[in-house]
C-alpha cells in the first residue's frame, strides 16, 4: 500500500462521524466548473469546511499579504505521480495538481461583514478545516495543472457559506475589519480576475508560464500540526508521495517575517519577497522599473538603495530615492506600502488596507540600515 | 568628472517652481479614505463583466467591439492574450471612464503582442490609462486618454504607456492630463508616433531608453515640457535614434504638476524639446513657439538632480550624444524662464525684456569625447542661438555659443514599420 493511501485512511477516519464518505477529488481536465464543489475538494458538512480526503493542508513560514485574510492552502495529486523538489523555485507540479487557498476572516460580533484583524489562528486551522459559524468565507482560488499548463479559477462564496460559484471576471466585498480594540475599518475586498491572478503568477513577461508562488522549498520548510501530529511540511509531503526528490541533510528555510529572534534584513528581504518578487524580479511584470526585491537578489541600487525612481508618478510622494539608508521618512518603498491609492500603492493587486505590521518591519528594517545616498566620490561615468 | 552638485543643477533649478508643487501633491496623499468607496457614480457593473470576460476569453483574431456609450468601470481591465483588437465606435462615441475606480490601477493593461486599441477613450484612471507591457506589434489609433479634472498630481501617471514593446504605432491619438508623460513609449524598439495631440500633461510625448523612433506630426502644447527625449539610468536598455519633425510645440508653458523624484519633475515648465542623456536625436522641420523657459533643451542626467554614485548602475551613459537641431521654425519663447536663478541668469545675460535664445543647453560633455564629430551637439542658423549654461562649472561662466555649433550631423533614417503594424498603418491611410 502506497503511503498516500494510508494517509487517506488516516482522513478518512477522522471522517468517520459523517455519514457517508463524501465523493472523491475530482481533477477535471478542461473546462471552468461553475462551483467548487465540483472538484470535491473541500468538503462543507457538519458546520465545518474540511479537506477531503487525501488532501493535504498546507502553510507558509511567511504569507503574503491579503487584506488581513487567513488563508487554507490545500495541496492534492492523482496517484502515482508527485511533484519535483527544488531548491529555490517553485515545485514542479504535474498534471493533475490542484492547489487551493480558501481566503477567510474570523467573524467579529456584529453583522455578517464585520471580520477580525486577528493573527490568531482558528482553532484545528488548517488540518481540520473551519467551523462555519466562527468564520466569514470570501473565495477560493484554484490553481489546477492541466495538460496545458496552469489555469487560476477564482471562486466566490455564498452568503450562507454552502457553496462558491465561478467568478472569473473577479468581484467585490465590503468588509469590516475590527482590531482588539473594536475599532472597524470598512474596506473593499477584491476578488481578482483570472488574468490578474496571472499578473502575479507569471513571473516571467517573455516565457508567459505561470507558477505557483506559495509552494516554495523555503517556505514550506516548517512544522504543521496535522491532525495525526506534527510534522515538517516537506517530510509530510514527500512521506504523503506528494514531493519527490527531496535532497537528505538541511533544506532552505524562509525567514519567518514575525520572529523577532530572526535578523531584521531578513525579515524584511523575505517579506518583500513574499509580497513583491513576483513582479519585481528579473524579466518579471514590473522589470520595467528594475526594481528587484527577491530575497536572492544583491543589496545595492536594484534593491532601491538610493536608486531613483523610473515610472512610479505620484506614487514617489515626492521622495526622491526608493530607499535611504536610516530614513525610512524619505524612502519612497515604505511610502507605497503604506498607501492604498491606485497609482500609488504597492502591491498594485490584492490588497485595499494597509499592513501596518509590513509596513513598520520595512521601516524599521531601513531605520536600521547604516550609509545615506551622498556621494562618497565623485560620479563617474 | 564634474561632482554631482544638487544645490546647482540647470533642469531642477529651472524648475525651481516645482517645489511649489510639495502643496498640490500634499493633496493629492492626504485626499482620499480608499477604503470606501468613492462619490455616488454608477457602475455599469454587467457592462464591465461583459469586457471583462471577453478580454479573458479571447483567442487571437478576435476583435472586441465596444459600443458607443459612456461606460463607468471600478475596476481595472486586463487583457493576455496575443492577436486581439480592441474596437470601440470612436474617441468621442465610446468612453470608458474609471472616476469611480476601486481597483487596477490602469485602465487596461495589455501583456500582449498583435495588439491594436482603437476608437475610443479612457478617462479618469487612478494609474496609468492604457499600459501596454512587453509586447510586439502593437497599434494604437484613434484612442484618446484624459484626465477630466485638468492638470492635477493625483492624476494617472503616464496616458498612452507601450513599455518593453517592439514594433509600435501610435497615431491620431490624444492626452490630456497625465500626471508624468501623456504619450508615452519606454524601453522599445522601432516606435512610430505621428498625428497625436498632448495637452495639459507634465510631459506632452515622451521617448525614454528607446531605439529608432520617430515622432512626427504631432500638436504638443500647454504640456509642461513638450516633446521629451529622455534616456533614464538603471533601465533595460538605454536609447538611441530618435527623430522629432514637423510638429507643433507651442506653449509648452503649464507648471510642473508632477510629484517630485519622477523624470519629469525636473523639467522647468516652458520647455518646448528637451533632450536628456539620449543620444543621436534629429530635431528638424518642427514649429517650436512659445516655450517661456526655452524652445530647446539639451542636457544631461547631471542636470536633473538625481544624479547619485550609489543609486545609478554602473555604465550609465548621462551625456547626450549626437544631438542635431535644424531646419526648424522657431518663434517667440524664452522670455519668461520658470525658476528664480534662471530668471536671474536670463534676466543678468539678456535684460529684463529679452529672452534666451532658443537653445538652452547645460554644456555639459564627455571630456573623454569631446571631439569627437559625431557626437557634438549640432544647432543651424534656424535656431536664434544656444546658451550654455555651463552646468559641469556650476553655472559661472555661462556664454552664448551659437557659433562653435554651427555643425552638420549625418541625417538619421526612417523609421520602418514592421508587418502587421505596417499594413495596418496603410490600410488605415487610404
Amino acid at each position: 500500500m502506497r503511503p498516500r493511501s494510508v494517509l487517506a485512511l488516516g482522513l478518512l477516519a477522522v471522517l468517520a462521524s459523517c455519514a457517508r464518505a463524501p465523493a472523491p477529488v475530482r481533477f477535471i481536465a478542461d473546462g471552468r466548473p461553475e462551483h467548487l464543489s465540483d472538484w470535491h475538494l473541500l468538503n462543507v458538512s457538519g458546520g465545518r469546511l474540511a479537506p477531503n480526503a487525501g488532501v493535504l493542508p498546507y502553510d507558509l513560514v511567511t504569507p503574503l499579504f491579503s487584506d488581513y485574510a487567513h488563508k487554507l492552502r490545500t495541496v492534492w495529486m492523482p496517484a502515482a505521480v508527485s511533484a519535483k523538489y527544488s531548491a529555490d523555485k517553485a515545485f514542479e507540479f504535474p498534471v493533475g495538481t490542484i492547489l487551493s487557498k480558501t481566503f477567510y476572516y474570523p467573524r467579529a460580533s456584529g453583522d455578517a461583514d464585520a471580520v477580525l484583524k486577528t493573527y490568531d489562528a482558528e482553532p484545528g486551522a488548517p488540518a481540520a478545516g473551519l467551523d462555519l459559524s466562527r468564520v466569514r468565507l470570501v473565495e477560493t482560488r484554484l490553481l489546477v495543472r492541466r495538460a496545458e499548463g496552469w489555469t487560476a479559477l477564482p471562486y466566490v462564496w455564498n452568503a450562507d457559506q454552502s457553496e462558491a460559484e465561478l467568478q472569473r471576471t473577479g468581484d467585490e466585498k465590503a468588509l469590516d475589519l475590527v482590531d482588539a480594540q473594536g475599532h472597524g475599518q470598512k474596506f473593499t475586498y477584491v476578488v481578482p480576475n483570472e488574468n490578474q491572478c496571472a499578473s502575479c503568477h507569471v513571473t516571467n513577461l517573455k516565457s508567459g508560464e505561470f507558477a505557483p508562488l506559495g509552494p516554495k522549498a523555503r517556505n514550506l520548510n516548517r512544522a504543521l500540526a496535522y491532525t495525526d501530529g506534527s510534522e515538517n511540511q516537506i517530510a509530510r509531503w514527500a512521506r504523503a508521495g506528494f514531493l519527490a526528490g527531496v535532497p537528505a541533510g538541511e533544506l532552505p528555510r524562509a525567514a519567518d517575517w514575525r520572529d523577532e529572534k530572526t535578523p531584521i534584513a531578513e525579515r524584511a528581504r523575505t517579506y518583500l519577497d513574499v509580497n513583491c518578487a513576483h513582479c519585481h524580479q528579473t524579466g518579471g511584470t514590473a522589470g520595467n522599473t528594475s526594481l528587484r526585491l527577491d530575497a536572492l537578489g544583491p543589496a545595492d541600487w536594484s534593491l532601491g538603495l538610493c536608486k531613483p525612481s523610473v515610472a512610479a508618478g505620484k506614487g514617489t510622494g515626492d521622495r526622491i530615492h526608493d530607499i535611504v539608508p536610516g530614513r525610512p521618512d524619505d524612502s519612497i518603498l515604505p511610502f507605497r506600502l503604506a498607501s492604498t491609492e491606485g497609482g500609488v500603492m504597492m502591491p498594485e493587486l490584492g490588497r485595499s488596507t494597509v499592513h501596518q505590521e509590513g509596513v513598520q518591519l520595512i521601516r524599521d528594517w531601513i531605520a536600521a540600515m547604516p550609509g545615506h545616498c551622498q556621494n562618497d566620490a565623485p560620479m563617474k561615468d | 568628472m564634474p561632482p554631482i552638485r544638487t544645490s546647482h543643477r540647470l533642469l531642477a533649478l529651472l524648475g525651481a517652481a516645482v517645489a511649489a508643487l510639495g502643496a498640490l501633491s500634499a493633496c493629492s496623499k492626504s485626499a482620499s479614505d480608499p477604503n470606501v468607496r468613492a462619490g455616488d457614480l454608477p457602475v455599469d457593473a454587467e457592462f464591465a463583466k461583459k469586457l471583462q470576460g471577453q478580454l479573458l476569453d479571447a483567442k487571437p483574431g478576435t476583435v472586441i467591439e465596444i459600443p458607443a456609450g459612456r461606460w463607468h468601470l471600478d475596476r481595472g481591465l486586463s487583457l493576455r492574450v496575443n492577436g486581439v483588437t480592441i474596437h470601440g465606435a470612436g474617441m468621442e462615441q465610446t468612453i470608458l471612464s474609471f472616476r469611480n475606480q476601486v481597483a487596477g490601477p490602469e485602465g487596461l493593461l495589455a501583456q500582449a503582442s498583435d495588439f491594436r486599441i482603437e476608437g475610443l477613450t479612457i478617462e479618469d484612471t487612478k494609474g496609468d490609462a492604457l499600459k501596454i507591457n512587453s509586447g510586439e506589434n502593437i497599434t494604437i489609433r484613434d484612442v484618446r486618454v484624459r484626465w477630466t479634472d485638468g492638470p492635477k498630481t493625483s492624476n494617472g501617471a503616464y496616458g498612452l504607456y507601450p513599455v518593453k514593446t517592439k514594433n509600435v504605432l501610435i497615431e491620431n491619438s490624444q492626452s490630456f492630463g497625465a500626471a508624468d508623460a501623456g504619450i508615452y513609449v519606454g524601453q522599445s524598439r522601432n516606435v512610430v508616433v505621428r498625428g497625436c495631440r498632448a495637452e495639459q500633461n507634465v510631459a506632452g510625448i515622451e521617448i525614454e531608453n528607446t531605439i529608432d523612433a520617430d515622432v512626427h506630426d504631432n500638436i504638443a502644447t500647454g504640456n509642461t515640457g513638450g516633446i521629451l527625449v529622455f534616456n533614464m539610468p538603471n533601465l533595460s536598455q538605454p536609447g538611441h535614434s530618435t527623430r522629432v519633425f514637423h510638429n507643433k510645440v507651442d506653449a509648452n508653458n503649464t507648471g510642473n504638476f508632477g510629484a517630485k523624484g519622477t523624470a519629469v519633475a525636473s523639467v522647468p515648465a516652458g520647455s518646448g524639446v528637451v533632450v536628456n542623456s539620449n543620444s543621436l536625436v534629429e530635431i528638424f522641420d518642427n514649429d517650436v513657439t512659445n516655450n517661456a523657459t526655452a524652445n530647446v533643451i539639451i542636457s544631461s542626467y547631471y542636470s536633473t538632480g538625481y544624479a547619485t554614485t550609489k543609486g545609478v548602475q554602473p555604465g550609465y551613459d548621462p551625456y547626450p550624444r549626437g544631438i542635431s537641431v535644424h531646419d526648424n521654425r522657431f518663434a517667440g519663447g524664452g522670455d519668461s524662464p520658470d525658476g528664480m536663478d534662471l530668471k536671474v541668469l536670463k534676466t543678468a545675460m539678456f535684460g529684463l525684456n529679452g529672452r534666451f535664445p532658443d537653445v538652452l543647453w547645460d554644456g555639459y560633455v564627455d571630456p573623454a569625447r569631446a571631439n569627437v564629430p559625431e557626437e557634438r551637439l549640432c544647432v543651424d542658423a534656424s535656431a536664434s542661438g544656444v546658451l550654455n549654461a555651463d552646468g559641469p562649472h556650476k553655472y559661472k561662466d555661462p556664454k552664448v555659443v551659437t557659433d562653435a555649433l554651427r555643425c552638420k550631423l549625418a541625417p538619421l533614417p526612417a523609421v520602418t514599420l514592421m508587418p502587421p503594424v505596417a499594413a495596418a498603418a496603410s490600410a488605415a491611410s487610404v
